[in-house]
């Protein structure tokens, strides 16, 4: 009987994205000053304003420590050593270059009006910048605003700066001060009052050069009773060495508005050794400014060596809601300090967490998060499930959940449990017929049933196929 | 019995656990269309041969071959073995959290026929059909598999599975342990829906009284580790009453000498 562990079968799993793009890139040299940042704000033809927020940011951030508090481990990062700014050349107005176009084909996501996705409008970007946008006319004439960060400074500088880094400003934390100094592009949406946006908006982020961080920021302001649903992709290619990206992302509902934020994170997790691989250090932060206003995120982290991220939501408008379902997948060497920080603040506010954690290899996955009830915040609920699940027996899950109620009428409710795929779960199912590596993926998916059921339809599909594909040897 | 290959043969098994030997040389012929009942006592390794026939990985086989349509199938794989037609309806059913007793069928029956081979429609037909027959309600079909379920529900469950994936040869862990007599005649009456001249069974049980609504033609006894007795229906009368200190009367020493 040859058998094959399931720890075996998630180690095996290849990475089908590793690719390389060779495009002529436009760069700027290597290293952090102020000069850089006078550069890569000329490069983009930044206004005076929006440079010299940049470089408050970045003197703010001389001052910062990083933060070490995280259950993670790896050598400190030499921010001299990164490149900050690279984007592909030769891009006339209103043309693709066919490398980027290919490139983004290959990953499932066509740029080309002709065969573009129906129902998801896209702003792929690569690297630094945002090399296209779909569906933008269909979507003006609903009054949506989607476009590259960097147009929306050009074309709607009056709402970039009524509303960036008011969620997460730059003095925040490190990587968001870093961020704040030297983002490059990402994406911006605006639905304005009363507007319920008709198709699905989605950025698809692709990390290509080598020793150059991704930095990249989105706003989604939603007015008053709107509604916009948006969807994050991202991959990069197989590199020796690990590869720094550290965006923020800042989501604003007012009155009645929704925002649905879901991720699916597929950055180059290293190799079976841990060599390589994406840190992904990302600070995402939802308010809820407007009564009964609500924010969901979802997200399925399935890459990076690194994981650091806590997408949270400040509740201020009374009656609003604040939803947080993850599912991390942590293999071989990698590790992930996620979870999330629900901040009551107004009066009847609720939020829910759902968080799996999936460890297997020797990787090392870690659930954190901050719900904190603010003594003016009267009558608030929170029903957290926080489950793990153990493949094999190196692999290692930890739970930190903080909680700090300050008002007495809040009602809490934290529910944990940790289990192991079991040799007899697994021959259970052999022997229904089913292979080994289906049978890991069938006791997988239904694990994470309750998270990848807040996803659209088809990326809740891209998000089963992307467990499966950590988990199936053949694929790759 | 005749000379011809059995369908399903098992010849001299030896199997161990942690190198402790449970399987001491184990033979059983099963032809189509046959009912077997295998009784022994506590410990005497009826589980076990339950196990080594499916593959569990956590037992060695260390001598003897399983022939199924003469086949040996001992390096096969669990999976590989249930695409073949055998099937094991568990003693213990585990739990798959998450994953809807509908969608767990359908993949089991798509993983056993090909998946090409099963139209979507009819499939949910002969669910329907098979549900019904069992008294399973729809909506159970939409709970996941054995989370929550009651021992008799699970066990139902075991046999909803045989009907669907209509194996050649099932073997049966004790399925009747722990059912009231309202279950277990249910859990019979879906055996006896596949019994036939396709189907050979045989059924692991310590008590009798399942071997009153699944009629066995043939009788086997498993004292430490091999099978002592063979013998038709007249067996378990005399088995029910006289208890297994017969058996062990009249078969110790030869099993002592293993």
């Amino acid at each position: 009987m040859s058998e094959k562990s399931a720890e075996q079968v998630l180690a095996d799993s290849e990475y089908k994205y590793g690719f390389v793009t060779d495009v002529e890139a436009d760069t700027i040299p290597m290293g952090l000053n102020e000069d850089i940042i006078r550069m890569l704000s000329e490069k983009k033809g930044e206004p005076e304003w929006m440079l010299e927020w940049r470089l408050k940011a970045y003197r703010r951030w001389l001052k910062m420590k990083e933060p070490r508090w995280a259950n993670l481990d790896f050598p400190p990062i030499d921010f001299q050593a990164l490149r900050y700014y690279s984007a592909p050349k030769k891009r006339a107005e209103a043309e693709i270059d066919p490398e980027l176009q290919k490139t983004f084909e290959r990953l499932g996501i066509p740029l080309h009006e002709r065969n573009r996705l129906e129902g998801v409008a896209v702003d792929a970007v690569f690297d630094s910048v945002s090399v296209a946008t779909t569906h933008k006319e269909m979507l003006k004439e609903k009054g949506v605003i989607f476009c590259s960060f960097s147009e929306a400074i050009r074309e709607h500088p009056d709402l970039v700066k009524k509303y960036m880094g008011t969620v997460v400003p730059y003095t925040d934390n490190f990587y968001a001060a870093l961020n704040a100094a030297v983002f490059s592009d990402g994406s911006f949406c605006y639905i304005p009052k009363g507007v319920r946006c008709p198709i699905e908006l989605s950025t698809y982020f692709r990390i290509n050069a080598m020793e150059t961080g991704q930095f990249e920021r989105t706003l989604i302001v939603a007015e008053d009773d709107s509604y916009v649903s948006y969807l994050e992709g991202c991959t990069a290619p197989l590199r020796d060495r690990n590869q720094l990206h550290a965006a923020v992302v800042e989501l604003i509902a007012m009155d009645n508005a929704q925002i649905k934020y879901a991720t699916v994170q597929n950055w180059y997790a290293g190799d079976k050794e841990g060599k390589g691989g994406i840190y992904n250090f990302v600070t995402k932060r939802g308010h809820c400014r407007g009564r009964h206003s609500k924010i969901s995120w979802t997200q399925v982290e399935a890459g990076s060596a690194i994981t650091w991220k806590y997408p949270g939501c400040v509740l201020e408008g009374d009656h609003s809601v604040g939803e947080f379902y993850s599912v991390a997948l942590t293999n071989n060497k990698m590790q992930a300090d996620t979870g999330t920080k629900m901040i009551h603040i107004g009066n009847h506010t609720r939020s829910t967490i759902v968080s799996k954690g999936i460890s297997a290899g020797e990787s090392n996955n870690t659930y954190r998060s901050l719900l904190q009830i603010l003594p003016d915040a009267k009558h608030c609920r929170n029903h957290t499930q926080c489950d793990s699940m153990l493949i094999g027996p190196l692999c290692k899950a930890n739970t930190f959940p903080n909680i700090e109620a300050e008002n007495g009428s809040a009602v809490l409710e934290h529910e944990a449990t940790t289990s192991r795929i079991s040799e007899e779960q697994l021959f259970y199912l052999k022997c229904r017929g089913i292979k080994e590596e289906d049978a890991v993926s069938l006791v997988v998916n239904g694990f994470c049933k309750e998270v990848l059921k807040q996803l659209p339809l088809e990326f809740a599909v891209e998000a089963i196929k992307l467990l499966e594909m950590k988990l199936d040897k053949s694929v790759g | 019995m005749s000379a011809k290959t059995a369908d399903f043969e098992i010849r001299n098994l030896c199997a161990s656990v942690e190198g402790k030997p449970i399987l001491q040389g184990v033979s059983l012929k099963i032809n189509k269309g046959e009912n077997h009942a295998l009784m022994g006592p506590n410990g005497s390794g009826k589980s076990t041969l339950a196990n080594v026939i499916m593959g569990h990985p956590a037992y060695e086989v260390t001598g003897g071959d399983i022939l199924f349509h003469g086949q040996n199938i001992v390096e096969l794989e669990p999976e590989e073995r249930a695409r073949l037609g055998l099937f094991l309806a568990f003693q213990y059913p585990v739990a798959i959290p998450g994953v809807t007793v509908a969608k767990f069928l359908k993949t089991a029956v798509d993983a056993v026929r090909g998946v090409q081979n099963v139209k979507p429609a009819e499939f949910m037909k002969e669910l329907r059909e098979n549900s019904e027959y069992l008294e399973v309600d729809k909506a159970f079909l939409n709970r996941f598999m054995n989370d929550g379920f009651s021992g008799g529900e699970k066990k139902r469950m075991e046999i909803l599975q045989m009907l669907m994936l209509k194996p050649g040869i099932a073997i049966m862990d004790e399925t009747d342990s722990g059912l009231d007599i309202d279950a277990l005649k249910i859990v019979s009456k879906g055996v006896n829906r596949l019994v036939g001249p396709a189907f050979g069974l045989l059924v692991i049980t310590h008590y009798e009284r399942i071997l009153n609504y699944i009629k066995p033609d043939h009788l086997h006894i498993l004292m430490q580790g091999r099978v002592v007795l063979s013998g038709g229906p007249e067996l378990v009368k005399e088995l029910e009453q006289k208890g297994y200190d017969w058996v062990r009367e009249k078969f110790g020493e030869e099993v002592l000498v293993v």
